[in-house]
């Protein structure tokens, strides 16, 4: 019996040991070796107003890695023209950062216009302007009725794609979502649950590409690459500005949104009037200074060294003022 | 912030709880629009029968497949009296496993779909089956395991017509537990590509705040009447396991 019992607590210890890798497992990340550092931009560097030293801004974002790099981003710019600045990062949806704005808890946060004209002024998805400066005037001007503003866009957009390996897209030709057309049926499509019956997504995909596909499978946003590393998705829907698309560029592709049902968001910095004044011209100059350098490529390559190689990304964002010219 | 007397808008006051579950119960029985799809509706009862019958599903077969695993293994060691280590310890570890990691790190090796939802849901229930298991059978009293030996019964005999039927209502306390958190879990299928009535918790921007709301009153309604029927079943399979013990 005293072996046995021996023998059965070791046996425990190994299952709990094996449960406890696993965990572990699970938790990292795959540390993948790519090449980093920004590319330069010709912009001068930001110059520090001692006006400003009296002027406290609270720089908020939404809660996830792009987002927290621009908060990063445009945080260190303000810091740089000599406001003081707080930084309440990571606050959640678009819902709640909207309302941290509204309520004076944060000075602004990054937005994507197509994402402000869709979720909160009601506009349809294919009626969102596909021009960047349109649809930052649309936005402006709805945010400016509920006493809101919002500073000119990035040089960058996100926006939804239809993804797949290289592989893939030569074995049967693919360089625009059109081509799918007649290969569809035979290929699976796997998005973000919401994607099921977004117009903007899979309904969209059905409706103005007329496209039917074998299966499309709901899958958590954290998982749009594993589906098609491990072959289980032809296609799967990704984002423009993915980490994974600058650091793998000869493992996926993305194809070409020919018939635009994706719409393109550029990033708008939202704010109150109430902020701009006491903030002064240094509060805009200074925003849309520092996003000059940020093209898609750069913006891909500053998600990836967060998302990838686990950089802090007050770190990435130093590096980028920095290597941009920004900063001294 | 330090801000010169500017006029701070009035904070958005959420809408009267009787009016939203009142918009919950309409998208229950009747599709609703929604500004996403482009004019497709969404909820009613058709979807909500579909997505509910799935949430079942998968709910019976991760209950099955855990049973499988953790009742011969709790019967075995609480009959032996061995291994309280890894009834108790392994029952407490599983607890803690983050059902979303685990989902993920399958993800890679199998994919995603029912097979991975069902292993993910079957790992959070083998927890309370398998403690229960033990400590059911290891609280019978030692002096009706002794009588049934002395009355030349085997061990299995002892197991099934002693222990098992004097440890039931432990026992279903643990079927009980492990139903509950594996229906209630299920709600995050639609991230592995199970659509369960988590599809209206989780795209509140497809469904809305009166779907989000709907599916929460759905799946506790589902809870609550598994729990029902589970404790009906327990009142039958007790009194009849106390007639065999006093027989």
């Amino acid at each position: 019996m005293r072996t046995t019992s021996n023998r059965m607590r070791a046996a425990a210890a190994l299952l709990l040991t094996l449960l406890l890798s696993l965990g572990v497992v699970a938790c990292g990340s795959d540390d993948e070796d790519t090449t980093s550092g920004s590319e330069g931009g010709e912009a001068g560097a930001i110059v520090s107003n001692p006006e400003n030293g009296d002027v406290t801004l609270t720089v908020g974002s939404k809660n996830f890695t792009e987002q927290i790099v621009l908060g990063e981003v445009y945080a260190q710019a303000l810091e740089a023209a000599g406001y003081k600045v707080k930084k309440q990062l990571n606050l959640g949806s678009e819902t709640v950062a909207r309302q941290a704005v509204k309520s004076g808890q944060i000075s602004g946060y990054p937005e994507y216009a197509s994402t402000a004209l869709t979720s909160f002024f009601e506009v349809e998805p294919e009626e969102v302007p596909a021009d960047a400066t349109e649809a930052y005037e649309d936005a402006k001007a709805d945010f400016e009725e509920e006493g809101l503003t919002a500073f000119p866009p990035t040089p960058f957009a996100s926006a939804n794609a239809v993804g797949t390996l290289k592989t893939t897209a030569e074995e049967r030709e693919l360089e625009t979502v059109s081509d799918l057309e007649g290969q569809s049926e035979e290929m699976t499509l796997y998005g973000s649950p919401e994607c099921r019956q977004r117009i903007d997504c899979l309904a969209g995909l059905e409706q103005y590409y007329d496209l039917k596909f074998k299966k499309f499978v709901p899958v958590d946003i954290g998982l749009r690459y594993t589906v098609l590393d491990n072959g289980q998705a032809d296609l799967s829907i990704l984002f423009t500005t993915d980490a994974q698309l600058a650091a793998e560029e000869d493992k996926y592709v993305i194809l070409e949104d020919d018939k635009e049902v994706f719409p393109a968001g550029n990033v708008i910095w939202v704010t109150t009037p109430d902020v701009v004044e006491e903030a002064g011209p240094d509060y805009e100059a200074t925003i849309t200074q520092v996003q000059e350098g940020l093209t898609l490529k750069v913006m891909q390559e500053l998600d990836a060294r967060v998302e990838l190689e686990k950089e802090p990304a007050a770190k990435v964002a130093a590096e980028y003022l920095e290597s941009a010219g920004y900063t001294g | 912030m330090a801000k010169g007397g500017g006029a701070v808008s009035a904070p958005v006051l959420p809408p009267l709880p009787l009016a939203s579950f009142q918009a919950a119960i309409e998208f229950i029985f009747t599709p609703q629009s929604s500004n996403v799809t482009g004019g497709a509706k969404v909820g009613g009862l058709e979807q909500v029968l579909e997505l509910t019958l799935t949430q079942l599903e998968v709910t019976f077969l991760a209950l099955a497949l855990a049973l499988a695993v953790a009742l011969p293994i709790g019967l075995y060691l609480g009959h032996r009296g061995v291994g309280e280590a890894l009834a108790i310890g392994l029952g407490n570890a599983g607890r803690a496993i983050p059902e979303l990691a685990l989902i993920a790190f399958m993800a890679a090796a199998i994919g995603v779909g029912l097979l991975n939802v069902t292993i993910a849901l079957a790992i959070l229930g083998i927890p309370p089956l398998l403690t229960n298991a033990f400590v059911g059978i290891r609280q019978v009293d030692r002096a009706s395991v002794d009588a049934a030996r002395g009355m030349g019964m085997s061990e299995l005999e002892v197991l099934a017509k002693v222990e098992v039927p004097l440890a039931v209502p432990t026992l279903m306390t643990g079927v009980r537990t492990a139903t509950i958190n594996i229906v209630a879990t299920a709600t995050i299928a639609p991230l592995a590509g199970v659509l369960t009535l988590g599809d209206f918790i989780i795209n509140r921007n497809v469904y809305g705040d009166d779907g989000v709301l709907a599916g929460a009153i759905l799946v506790a309604l589902l809870a609550l009447a598994l729990e029902l029927s589970l404790a009906g079943l327990q009142r039958a399979l007790t009194s009849k396991g106390l007639k065999v013990s006093t027989a």
